[in-house]
């Protein structure tokens, strides 16, 4: 909606609701509403954007294809608008994501005109520096190719989705986390982050990750894709695959994941919350198959979205933040 | 952009954000609380209370542990302790929360400093058996500093001492007494038991005695936050946004916007600005939030400003409301909260950032630290970590910082060490720590003539 709308009067009483005149006097130049929660999560991120665009070299933004990435790509082009996103996109790809999804994610530089590079998991196994371990998951493999990534490209930071909803080690974050030479993140040592004045200055060697999203939930990230009228990539809405389940989640059928003795594969209709490797991520039986509909599916559910989807985030109790503190997100 | 033509589900209306902070000692019960509250706001989800309830009874506890809800690292729940602030998300029919859930222990006070800057609200908790602590006065200093809009006192465990009324009223008087010493508006103390969930979310039938809100409806029912739209308008440049290059499309060439978040008031179309600190007047021509073009912005909305006149603007200027705009300085008076591991001295050098201006800038001198048990400025010859103390600094160029009283955008700054980086120092201008209360004046004697 615009932000000159004058509200309607039923909109009206749920802006003020929760008002009393008598708090603060009205000055002679009220404006014609209040922000929403929506409006000012907008707002708090494009200014972390912008701040950090103009006082790093080269920043970089993380992008994979997922919504998360998605709305601060869209957020980023707001920043900026008329003029182009000043900075490259990068992508640590873990080698099993979802054809759908890199398809997706080179439609949008396309579109935007934005320059790509990826950090490439299989080609470090390929060449023996990384080996793939014996549960096959990518995930903790994404850091070293990252880091590398982030040096050879000297970039002084990385923009990044994380949400401090997601997870309890994310609950943690800073804005702008700082990181050291081999990217570890100390929680014990993390840097005073006052009023909404940014800090991202670090040593040679250092860099920061910067989160403008931190404070978006997930039903805040796809009531944003709905008002926004963005389309994500297909399999966030409701399909027909072929998966079957382990632990709890339905997992599709594909290269990285086939189904072990006694697994059958079903047809059902589903879809992702999260999309992540194609070995660890899972699928909900869902007909929600617009943005709209997924609003109100994710604000009825019950689970989190990573509980529901993610088999990474099960390994251990402290598993995301032994990662985080690897370096990885 | 779309119009929402959907009416929503219940639950999903637009409502305003209200930001809090934890404070208090530690083991008072500040996980616990946070715990309960997202708890009884149905704000945890099935999977979160199962993990929850799988650790507790690991470690056979009979009932779910809800600190650990928002205690995620390692060795927060090996020590049962918060080592740094947890932010949580909740939302109530009218209300969405962001809560920043603090750390009590000495070493983590710029975790509550941090908590306390962005906050409307300050929750401090007290035990209900200890009364005011070292941590309680130096919390309820930090937000009478930081003018943190609303301080609610949360006295916990009042389960621990029989739901006994003296001994809340004691333990209120003595918060209070402290909070007005410390100049902090409103402090209102609600009984609570954490652990149990009486006045948290429902007014308990066990504190009949207490004829006020439970926690949660006095937080719905808070004012919202500080109204900076009030104030004067300033915009702080963050870039310059000239388009250039092949990409650029033919209506986009001769494009020249100021982008920056709105610290405080609101413009309109057609509105004198003048630019500090040159002193430069133009009007604005155009509001722009992405491709959309606005006819107003206000606080704390991130648009572009495009002004009539070809001015030379560039990052960390600030473009203000042409009345009343403050005048740009080179000497700063301020009461920082110390946040460095080596201590400050007169002399130091170090950063000063602004709004978007980052400047360099020496102590000229600590004219006091706060004495944190008779709440008074007493002299000093260095701040040391977690101090709070007013100094006198001198910038290497005029900027127009504004009383933090005033506004709390205007008036808050950082201090950076040069070398490394580190935020050394949150800032607030004009600010002033009570002084030592008068000596009793001595009777009135005869005087003595020298003839």
């Amino acid at each position: 909606m615009t932000v000159t709308e004058v509200p309607s009067p039923a909109r009206d009483q749920t802006l003020r609701a929760d008002a009393s005149p008598a708090a603060y006097s009205t000055p002679e130049r009220e404006p014609a509403r209040r922000l929403t929660q929506l409006d000012a999560l907008e707002a708090e991120s494009i200014q972390v954007i912008r701040e950090i665009a103009a006082e790093l070299e080269r920043p970089a933004l993380l992008f994979s294809g997922g919504k998360d990435s998605v709305v601060m790509l869209h957020l980023a082009v707001k920043a900026f608008w008329p003029a182009p996103i000043p900075f490259p996109v990068l992508h640590v790809d873990t080698g099993h994501n979802f054809p759908e999804v890199l398809a997706y994610r080179d439609e949008t530089v396309e579109r935007l005109g934005l320059r790509l590079e990826v950090a490439s998991v299989q080609d470090y196994i390929d060449d023996g520096r990384l080996r793939e371990r014996a549960d096959g998951t990518r995930n903790p493999l994404q850091t070293i190719p990252l880091l590398d990534a982030i040096n050879e490209h000297r970039f002084g930071g990385v923009f990044g989705g994380g949400r401090r909803d997601e997870e309890k080690a994310r609950a943690k974050e800073r804005i702008v986390s700082l990181r050291d030479e081999f990217g570890q993140w100390d929680p014990k040592n993390q840097r005073p982050e006052l009023w909404n004045l940014y800090n991202p200055r670090h040593r040679p060697g250092e860099h920061v990750r910067v989160f403008p999203i931190s404070n978006w939930t997930e039903l805040d990230i796809w009531r944003y894709i709905e008002r926004e009228d963005m389309p994500l990539a297909p399999l966030y809405y409701a399909h027909e695959r072929d998966v079957f389940q382990r632990d709890g989640m339905w997992l599709a059928v594909g290269p990285v994941s086939q189904p072990r003795e006694g697994e059958t594969v079903e047809r059902r209709v589903v879809r992702y919350r999260t999309v992540g490797d194609m070995s660890c991520t899972g699928a909900v039986d869902s007909p929600a198959a617009t943005n709209a509909e997924i609003v109100a599916e994710v604000a009825a559910s019950t689970l989190t979205e990573r509980g529901a989807t993610r088999a990474d985030d099960r390994i251990s109790e402290a598993a995301m933040e032994d990662r985080k503190k690897e370096g990885y997100f | 952009m779309t119009t929402h033509t959907i009416p929503y589900a219940a639950g999903l209306g637009e409502r305003g954000l209200l930001r809090l902070a934890t404070a208090g000692s530690v083991d008072d019960g500040k996980s616990t609380l946070v715990g309960r509250l997202l708890h009884d706001t149905k704000s945890v989800l099935s999977d979160q209370l199962a993990a929850v309830e799988r650790v507790s009874r690991d470690r056979g506890l009979t009932a779910a542990d809800l600190a650990l809800l928002t205690d995620g690292l390692r060795a927060e729940r090996e020590q049962g302790i918060t080592i740094d602030v947890a932010y949580r998300y909740f939302a109530t029919a009218t209300r969405s929360f962001v809560l920043a859930d603090c750390p009590g222990h000495v070493q983590y006070t710029r975790n509550t400093v941090t908590g306390s800057s962005t906050a409307d609200v300050l929750v401090l908790l007290v035990d209900a058996r200890k009364g005011v602590l070292e941590q309680t006065r130096r919390h309820l200093a930090v937000a009478a500093l930081l003018r943190v809009p609303h301080v609610v006192v949360a006295v916990n465990k009042i389960d621990l001492v029989g739901f006994a009324q003296d001994v809340f009223e004691r333990v209120e008087a003595e918060v209070q007494s402290v909070a007005r010493d410390l100049g902090v508006a409103e402090a209102q103390a609600i009984p609570v038991s954490a652990l149990d969930g009486d006045n948290i979310v429902d007014r308990s039938t066990r504190t009949p005695w207490y004829t006020g809100p439970a926690l949660l409806e006095l937080l719905e029912a808070l004012p919202p936050s500080e109204d900076v739209r009030a104030e004067s308008f300033r915009l702080p440049v963050q870039l310059v946004i000239r388009p250039q290059g092949a990409a650029v499309s033919e209506e986009h060439r001769e494009y020249r916007g100021y982008a920056g978040a709105v610290a405080s008031g609101v413009i309109r179309l057609g509105d004198e600005v003048v630019v500090l600190p040159s002193g430069q007047r133009s009007r604005v021509v155009g509001i722009d939030l992405g491709s959309e073009s606005l006819s107003e912005a206000f606080a704390p909305q991130s648009v572009t400003l495009r002004l009539a006149d070809e001015i030379d603007i560039s990052r960390g200027d600030i473009i203000a409301a042409a009345e009343g705009a403050p005048e740009p300085t080179q000497d700063i008076e301020a009461v920082v909260c110390w946040l460095g591991d080596a201590a400050l001295r007169p002399g130091q050098r170090l950063l000063l950032k602004h709004g978007a201006r980052t400047v360099q800038a020496f102590v000229r001198s600590l004219d006091g630290v706060l004495d944190l048990d008779d709440l008074h400025a007493v002299s000093a010859e260095s701040l040391s970590l977690n101090d709070i103390g007013c100094v006198t600094l001198r910038l290497a160029a005029p900027v127009p910082v504004e009383d933090y009283a005033v506004s709390r955008r205007g008036g808050s700054f950082l201090l950076i060490d040069s070398h490394d980086g580190r935020t050394l120092a949150a800032g607030m201008v004009g600010a002033t720590l009570p002084s030592a209360p008068p000596a009793p004046v001595a009777p009135e004697g005869d005087e003595d003539f020298d003839i």
